[in-house]
């Protein structure tokens, strides 16, 4: 019995989304093995990472699985689908775990529409019940509300919420200062069998048949332009809402976000009315931050705009109105005008760093 | 926007949408926790599903066609159906329910069975919000393409419609992805792809007016039951008061030296990040 754990690249490395989840389904495996799985053509170069047996050890895996197909050359949903499910119906797979993100939410749909099974999107944590099936809880409302569930299935499909599970390796008693063990590639394709247990990570290759269903759409990938800096990933976020009355009002909120190398961020109401474009959303249906410190202004705080901030360390929100709801859910708060309050803070810093 | 459509032929666009309840500042619960208490707010669909309904009004705008909404829900999804009616939609297709909850395969098994009985050729381009604000499932557009054998992108906040073939994109990090996707096709949109404008009052007299198929599907139970929602218990509790106006911005500059987020000359000589008594949230 064991646990498929679905990987995605990030460059060269395995995205941190995907660490997370495997460190959800080695928590949910209990004391089955967990398989970490990277499929196409990159899945080799990432392999080749010095470090990432020790990585993926840290985070719960007991193997890893390459996976290739002749026709595979990018990113194909359906593709990625079929090869999780040749390789869950090639062993004793009780559960395939995916991060999600727009790839392991959609692979995950694909597989379970493959297998006509349930998928239970965005977990946050995941138990077999003595009854076989498994309990759950999700999230509902991007992490507003949470709901408790009974998963039965032969197969369970899981996703893992991104704020699910902390980022630290859980506690790892395997060897992992060797990098990973190699194999020989198999022969005939879709039968090697695990590599004999060493003291480090054992890698298994599988190499599957794709009908030309599975690869009809497929992804072409090119660089986006660089931009300033990342709201996803910037340590400090100025929030602009409607209190900021108008599309002429965000100059103060941008010099406060360059002066402190952070990057602003809106409500949604702030970009349906068209005052800012809607890559500066954060919330539900916008980007998701999780900043050292999130500056909001002028943002009531509904629950959509506060799913996107729950990777938030610190909130200050400053807003004329003392009974908004971002009053309960800031750690300090501002009683006043942000048109004021601003570029004051602005002329503050400037005059004590000169 | 500029070669976009190119050559494109009329389309019939069928959009998915589904009533949610409209939520503001504070989720509440109802007595037996099964479900969000309605009772004071009111009905809405997804921000994405807004936009889906925006970007398929927009495309047979451009090489004519029609729109139609579907929505699988009780009776009075009817709403949202005119709601969207008089945001430029032509068509409203209603299957009705009892009220009770659809899982997505039930509910993409339904969708897909009305297609096929409305109009077993038509609608060569399908759009889905991306997932409803609600359950957030993810997947119920993906269901029904492969219920339909149809190729499918989710996600998608760029669409251009090139003769038979959809051109679509999104971002992740910092890379574009791009998928093309021959016709008919299933396609999940987000937030962003569009500006939705806002209903007329002439489209508002129509929807009124307008016809809605009502078809009633069959509820089937699936492997996911849910037992009950809870609200977590962030951090609901008062802010710490750091005072009012322009008088605050000499304790802003405290909490930002604490923090270390100061540009270096900036930073107040008696802060010293490691000491700081500013904790991270809970």
């Amino acid at each position: 019995m064991s646990v498929l754990c679905l990987l995605e690249a990030d460059g060269a490395a395995v995205a941190p989304g995907s660490l997370r989840a495997l460190s959800f389904a080695a928590a949910a495996a209990a004391d089955h093995d967990v398989t970490a799985v990277l499929i196409g053509p990159g899945a080799e170069t990432i392999a080749s990472t010095e470090a990432l047996g020790a990585e993926l050890t840290g985070h719960g895996a007991a193997a890893l699985c390459l996976v290739a197909a002749d026709a595979l050359s990018g990113y194909a949903p359906a593709a990625w689908a079929r090869a999780l499910q040749l390789l869950a119906d090639d062993g004793d797979v009780t559960a395939v775990v995916a991060a999600a993100t727009d790839r392991g939410s959609e692979v995950m749909a694909h597989l379970g529409a493959m297998t006509r099974l349930p998928v239970a999107a965005n977990c946050v944590s995941a138990v077999p019940s003595a009854a076989g099936g498994w309990q759950l809880v999700r999230q509902r409302w991007a992490g507003s509300v949470l709901e408790d569930a009974l998963l039965e299935a032969p197969l369970a499909l899981l996703t893992v919420a991104a704020d699910a599970v902390a980022m630290d390796p859980i506690e790892a008693d395997a060897t992992v200062a060797d990098p990973i063990a190699r194999s020989p590639r198999s022969a005939d394709g879709g039968q090697a069998g695990p590599e004999p247990a060493e003291t480090t990570l054992p890698v298994r290759r599988f190499t599957v048949r794709l009908e030309d269903a599975d690869l009809l759409v497929s992804a072409v990938e090119s660089a986006a332009e660089a931009g300033g800096t990342s709201l996803a990933t910037a340590r400090v976020v100025i929030g602009g809402g409607r209190g900021v009355g108008g599309p002429d009002g965000f100059a103060p909120l941008e010099e406060l976000a360059g002066l402190l190398g952070g990057a602003v961020g809106v409500s949604r109401v702030v970009t349906s009315q068209g005052w800012r474009p809607h890559r500066q959303q954060v919330g539900q249906t916008g980007t998701k931050i999780s900043p050292e410190l999130y500056l909001a202004c002028g943002i009531s705080g509904a629950i959509q705009h506060m799913a996107g901030c729950l990777g938030a360390r610190h909130i200050v929100a400053i807003n004329t109105d003392p009974a908004a709801p971002i009053m309960s859910r800031a750690d300090y708060a501002v009683i006043g005008d942000l048109a004021e309050i601003i570029p004051a803070l602005v002329a503050a810093i400037r005059d004590s760093s000169d | 926007m500029t070669a976009q459509d190119t050559a494109a032929a009329p389309v019939d666009v069928l959009v998915c949408v589904k009533r949610v309840p409209m939520v503001g500042g504070r989720v509440a619960l109802t007595a037996d926790g099964q479900d969000v208490d309605t009772r004071l707010s009111g009905f809405t669909v997804s921000p994405h599903e807004e936009c889906a309904v925006e970007e398929a009004v927009r495309i047979t705008e451009r090489v004519g066609g029609t729109v139609t909404v579907l929505t699988l829900g009780p009776p009075e999804a009817a709403e949202q159906l005119r709601d969207l009616l008089a945001l430029g939609a032509h068509r409203g297709v209603l299957l009705e329910t009892d009220g009770r909850e659809w899982g997505p395969i039930a509910t993409a098994a339904a969708i897909a069975q009305a297609i096929r009985d409305l109009q077993p050729a038509a609608f060569p381009l399908i759009l889905f919000g991306n997932e409803a604000a609600d359950t957030g499932g993810y997947q119920v557009g993906i269901r029904v393409a492969h219920l339909l054998a149809r190729p499918c992108a989710t996600g998608i906040k760029r669409l251009e419609l090139t003769g038979t073939v959809l051109r679509t994109g999104r971002e992740r990090g910092t890379v574009h992805e791009v998928f093309e996707l021959p016709l008919p096709a299933v396609v999940s949109v987000k937030e962003g792809i569009n500006l939705p404008r806002y209903p007329s009052l002439p489209g508002r007299l129509r929807a009124k007016r307008a016809q809605i198929t009502v078809l009633q599907p069959r509820w089937q139970a699936e492997g996911l039951r849910k037992t009950g929602l809870r609200v977590p218990a962030t951090a609901s509790r008062p802010a710490q008061l750091l005072g009012n106006g322009v008088a605050a911005v000499p304790e802003l500059i405290r909490v930002l030296g604490e923090l270390g987020l100061l540009p270096s000359a900036a930073r107040p000589a008696a802060a010293d990040p490691a000491a700081a008594g500013t904790g991270p949230r809970a």
